[in-house]
C-alpha cells in the first residue's frame, strides 16, 4: 500500500526528524563534553602523575577526602572564589543596568555607544590582563599615580587579599558589563511604552519606573546573565594567573591571596603533576558550581513581578 | 564578482588547513624540525649554519616563557600529542621530567665526555636513561650598576667591587653603606627571592637530600641565608621586585636597583629588558665563590615524527664548538669544562658591561662550582620559598611566620 508507507513515513519524519536535527549537539556535547567529565570522574579516583599513565593507582575516595578535609589550599582557593565571585557578579549586573537605561534613551550616537560597550568583550583576555596588572603596577602603575595625586597612599595591589580581589575583578566587571548591558538593553526595548505612559500618569517617578517596571520587566534577562556571570566566574582562571607572571604565578599570590580553585587545579595538575589530585578538584569545582549557580538561580528569582 | 576576493581567502585558508595539517614536510621536501625553548637560548644564527649544511633540514622554533614553556610541554607529554621535535628543560624541571624516562628519546652516552659529570647526571633518569644533552650552566656573579655604585659614593672599578664582599654578609653591610646616599628611587638590590636563590645555589646541600627526602627545613645554609636577606629586606636594601615579572622588567629601565644576583645566562636577559642601559653595567664576583643557578637542557620527545633528526640537531646544538659560539653572542656559559681553558671563551669581553671580563669571571665561576644535587620538585620549592620571602617584603608576615609556613608547605 503505497499511500499508507508515505504516510507512515510521514509520521516519523514529524516525530523523529527533530531529534536528527538536534543529534549533532548532543554527539559533540558526549565527545566533547560528556566523555571528558567522565573520564576525569575515573581518573579522580587514582593517583595519577600526569605524565605517567601507566603508572596510575585506583585510590577510591581519597583524593576527596584529602580535599576536603586536609587542604587548607584548597579551601583557601574555594574562599577566594566565593569572594570574587560576589565582587564580579553583583557590580557586573547593577552596572550593566544602568548603562543599559542610559543606552536605551535618544542619544547622539547611539549605535556607537552600544556597539561600544561589547569591544571590552571582544579584546583578548591576556592582552586585557596584561595591560590591567600594569595598571594596577605598584610602582609605576597609572591607578597609584591617580592615588598619589589625590593624596592618598601607593597601594600594593598584588599583595593584599583585598586589594587583589579588587583589582582582578575590576577586570572581570570591565569585560563583562557591556556584554550584560546589551541583553539588558534589548529587552527593555521589548517594554511597551504604554506602561511607562500609564505609571507617569499616576505620578511614577523615573527611579520608581526603573525599579518597579524596568527591573522585573527584565526578570528573566537578569537571571540568565546571573547564571552566566556565576557560571563563569567559578572557573576564572587567566585573570589571575596573569595578574601575576613569572614563575610563581599559578599559586596567585605569595601567600596565594588571590588563588581561585581553577587555579589551584592548574597549579596542582600543570606545576606538581598531580593529574588524579587535580582530577578531583576540578569535580568538587563542578559541583560547586551547580550549588551556586542554582543558589544564585534562586535569588534573582526573588525580583517580584507584582 | 565583488565575492571572488573572499573565495579566494577561503580557499587558501582551506589550502593552509591542510598543509597545516599534514605537519611537516608539505610541499618543498624539506624536513621540519620543531624546536621548543623558553628565554634568550642564542640559537638564531646556529639554525640558519646548520640549515645551510643541511639544505633538508627546515628549523622552526617556538618560545614561550619559563613557565609557561614547562608546563604546556607537561600537558603534551600526558595527551602524548603536540609537543615540538626537540624540547628545551630548565634544571628546575628536569628531575620532574626524568622521572618518566619513557616520554623521550635515550640519548646516547658516547658523546658523555663533552659536558661536566653533575651536569651529565642531571638529566640521567634513576634506572640510567639519558633524556637530556646539557646547553648552558648558570655559574653566578653579581652584576652592578656603575653610574648607582658612584652616585652613592662607593668604588665602581670591578675589582674593588669584588674587594667589597668576600661575603654574603659584607654584601648586606655594603647594601647598607649604599642605602645611607643612594640615589632617590634605587635600591641595593632587585628583590629578596632573586639574592636567596644565588645563595641556595652555593650551598652543597639544597632543598633535598641525595635519597630525594625533602630537608629543606633543617638545612643550616638556607636558613642562614634566609635570615640575612630577611635582615637586609627589613634594613631597606630591596625594591622588592620579583625577577622574571613584568616590574621587574620596568625596575631595569627605571634603574630600580643596584644589584643582581648574574648567572650567565641573566645578562642576556639585562640586554633584552634594558638596551638603554648598555655601558652602565659592570661584572664583580659573587659572595661566597662558586655556585650555579640554572641551566638547560635539550631533550627529544619520543612523540615526534623526526626523532633522529631531531636527535642529530640536539647533538649538534650542544656541542662544544656550538656552546663556544653561544657564549661569544648571547653569553650563556657552556657546560663543556675542556672550553673554560679555550682562548675564545676564557677572554671574552663584553661591552654591554663596560667590557667587564665574562669569559674569566664565569669560566672560573665554572671551576669553582661544587654540584648541588636537585630532587624531583626542587622548581616548585624555589618558587614556594621566593613566595616566602615576597610575603616578608610585602610586610604579610614575619620572617619567622614566613619560614615556618615555607617549611609546612613543601613538606605537607
Amino acid at each position: 500500500m503505497k499511500t499508507d508507507w508515505r504516510e507512515r513515513r510521514h509520521r516519523w519524519d514529524t516525530r523523529y526528524a527533530p531529534y536528527a536535527y538536534i543529534a549533532p549537539y548532543f554527539l559533540l556535547f558526549a565527545v566533547f563534553g560528556l566523555f571528558p567529565l567522565l573520564y576525569t570522574a575515573w581518573v579522580s579516583l587514582q593517583e595519577r602523575n600526569l605524565i605517567d599513565g601507566d603508572a596510575a593507582r585506583f585510590i577510591g575516595l581519597d583524593n576527596y577526602v584529602e580535599l576536603l578535609t586536609a587542604d587548607p589550599h584548597f579551601w583557601n582557593a574555594m574562599g577566594n572564589t566565593m569572594s570574587l565571585w560576589l565582587l564580579t557578579t553583583v557590580p557586573q549586573i547593577l552596572m550593566a543596568l544602568g548603562i543599559a537605561q542610559l543606552l536605551n534613551r535618544r542619544l547622539r550616537g547611539r549605535t556607537f555607544f552600544r556597539m561600544g560597550v561589547l569591544l571590552p568583550n571582544i579584546t583578548s583576555v591576556a592582552a586585557v590582563t596584561i595591560i590591567f596588572a600594569q595598571l594596577f603596577g605598584r610602582d609605576f602603575g597609572l591607578i597609584n599615580w591617580g592615588l598619589e595625586l589625590f593624596g592618598a597612599g601607593r597601594i600594593d595591589w598584588q599583595a593584599g587579599t583585598g586589594s587583589s580581589h579588587t583589582a582582578i575583578a575590576a577586570m572581570v566587571v570591565w569585560r563583562w558589563t557591556g556584554y550584560h548591558a546589551l541583553i539588558f538593553l534589548a529587552s527593555m526595548q521589548a517594554i511597551p511604552t504604554s506602561v511607562y505612559e500609564a505609571a507617569r500618569l499616576d505620578g511614577a517617578s523615573a527611579w520608581q519606573q526603573f525599579w518597579r517596571i524596568t527591573v522585573p520587566m527584565l526578570r528573566p534577562q537578569i537571571i540568565f546573565s546571573t547564571v552566566i556571570a556565576t557560571a563563569g566566574n567559578m572557573r576564572l582562571l587567566a585573570e589571575p594567573l596573569l595578574f601575576n607572571p613569572g614563575a610563581g604565578a599559578a599559586t596567585g599570590g605569595s601567600d596565594r591571596q588571590f588563588q581561585t580553585a581553577a587555579l589551584y587545579l592548574y597549579e596542582q595538575g600543570f606545576s606538581k603533576f598531580e593529574f588524579g589530585y587535580a582530577s578531583a578538584i576540578a569535580w568538587l569545582l563542578l559541583i560547586a558550581t551547580v550549588a551556586i549557580t542554582g543558589l544564585s538561580y534562586l535569588a534573582a528569582r526573588r525580583i517580584r513581578t507584582d | 564578482m565583488r565575492r571572488t576576493p573572499t573565495l579566494i581567502g577561503a580557499t587558501l585558508l582551506a589550502a593552509g588547513l591542510v598543509a597545516a595539517g599534514c605537519g611537516s614536510g608539505a610541499g618543498d621536501g624539506k624536513t621540519r624540525i620543531t624546536i621548543g625553548l623558553f628565554g634568550n637560548f642564542g640559537y638564531q644564527q646556529l639554525f640558519e649554519e646548520y640549515e645551510k649544511a643541511h639544505p633538508d633540514i627546515d628549523i622552526t622554533d617556538r618560545t614561550a616563557s619559563y613557565s609557561d614553556h614547562h608546563k604546556n610541554l607537561a600537558a603534551h607529554l600526558a595527551t602524548n600529542n603536540g609537543a615540538a621535535d626537540i624540547e628545551a628543560v630548565d634544571v628546575g624541571y628536569i628531575n620532574q621530567f626524568k622521572a618518566n624516562p619513557g616520554q623521550f628519546v635515550e640519548l646516547k652516552a658516547d658523546v658523555k665526555d663533552r659536558w661536566l659529570d653533575w651536569k651529565w647526571e642531571g638529566s640521567l633518569s634513576k634506572d640510567g636513561k639519558q633524556i637530556g644533552y646539557g646547553t648552558d650552566i648558570g655559574g653566578l656573579a653579581i652584576c652592578y650598576r656603575r653610574d648607582l655604585f658612584e652616585a652613592a659614593g662607593l668604588p665602581s672599578d670591578r675589582d674593588a667591587v669584588s674587594a667589597l664582599w668576600p661575603t654574603w654578609e659584607q654584601f648586606m653591610a655594603t647594601g647598607k653603606q649604599f642605602a645611607a646616599k643612594a640615589p632617590a628611587g634605587a635600591k641595593f638590590f632587585d628583590g629578596g627571592p632573586t639574592v636567596l636563590n644565588a645563595i641556595v645555589g652555593q650551598a652543597p646541600t639544597g632543598y633535598y637530600d641525595k635519597s630525594d627526602k625533602i630537608v629543606v627545613g633543617e638545612n643550616p645554609d638556607i636558613k642562614k641565608g634566609w635570615n640575612l636577606v630577611a635582615q637586609g629586606v627589613a634594613d631597606g636594601l630591596s625594591a622588592g621586585l620579583l625577577h622574571s615579572t613584568p616590574q621587574w622588567n620596568t625596575g631595569f629601565k627605571q634603574g630600580q636597583f643596584a644589584t643582581l644576583a648574574c648567572p650567565a645566562w641573566m645578562m642576556a636577559k639585562i640586554k633584552d629588558q634594558a638596551p638603554d642601559t648598555a655601558g652602565k653595567w659592570d661584572l664583580a664576583a659573587v659572595p661566597g665563590g662558586g655556585g650555579n643557578w640554572g641551566g638547560s637542557y635539550l631533550t627529544v620527545p619520543k612523540q615526534g615524527k623526526n626523532v633522529d633528526k631531531a636527535v642529530a640537531l640536539a647533538d649538534w646544538l650542544t656541542a662544544p664548538e656550538q656552546q663556544a659560539k653561544v657564549f661569544a653572542s648571547a653569553g650563556l656559559l657552556p657546560s663543556a669544562p675542556k672550553l673554560y681553558s679555550e682562548q675564545s671563551v676564557a677572554q671574552k669581553q663584553d661591552a654591554f658591561f663596560n667590557n667587564a671580563p665574562t669569559g674569566k669571571v664565569f669560566t672560573d665561576a665554572a671551576r669553582a662550582l661544587k654540584p648541588q644535587y636537585q630532587g624531583p620538585k626542587a622548581g616548585d620549592i624555589q618558587t614556594e620559598l621566593g613566595n616566602a620571602m615576597q610575603r616578608v617584603e610585602q610586610g604579610k608576615q614575619s620572617p619567622d611566620e614566613s619560614w615556618d609556613q615555607f617549611v609546612a608547605d613543601v613538606t605537607r
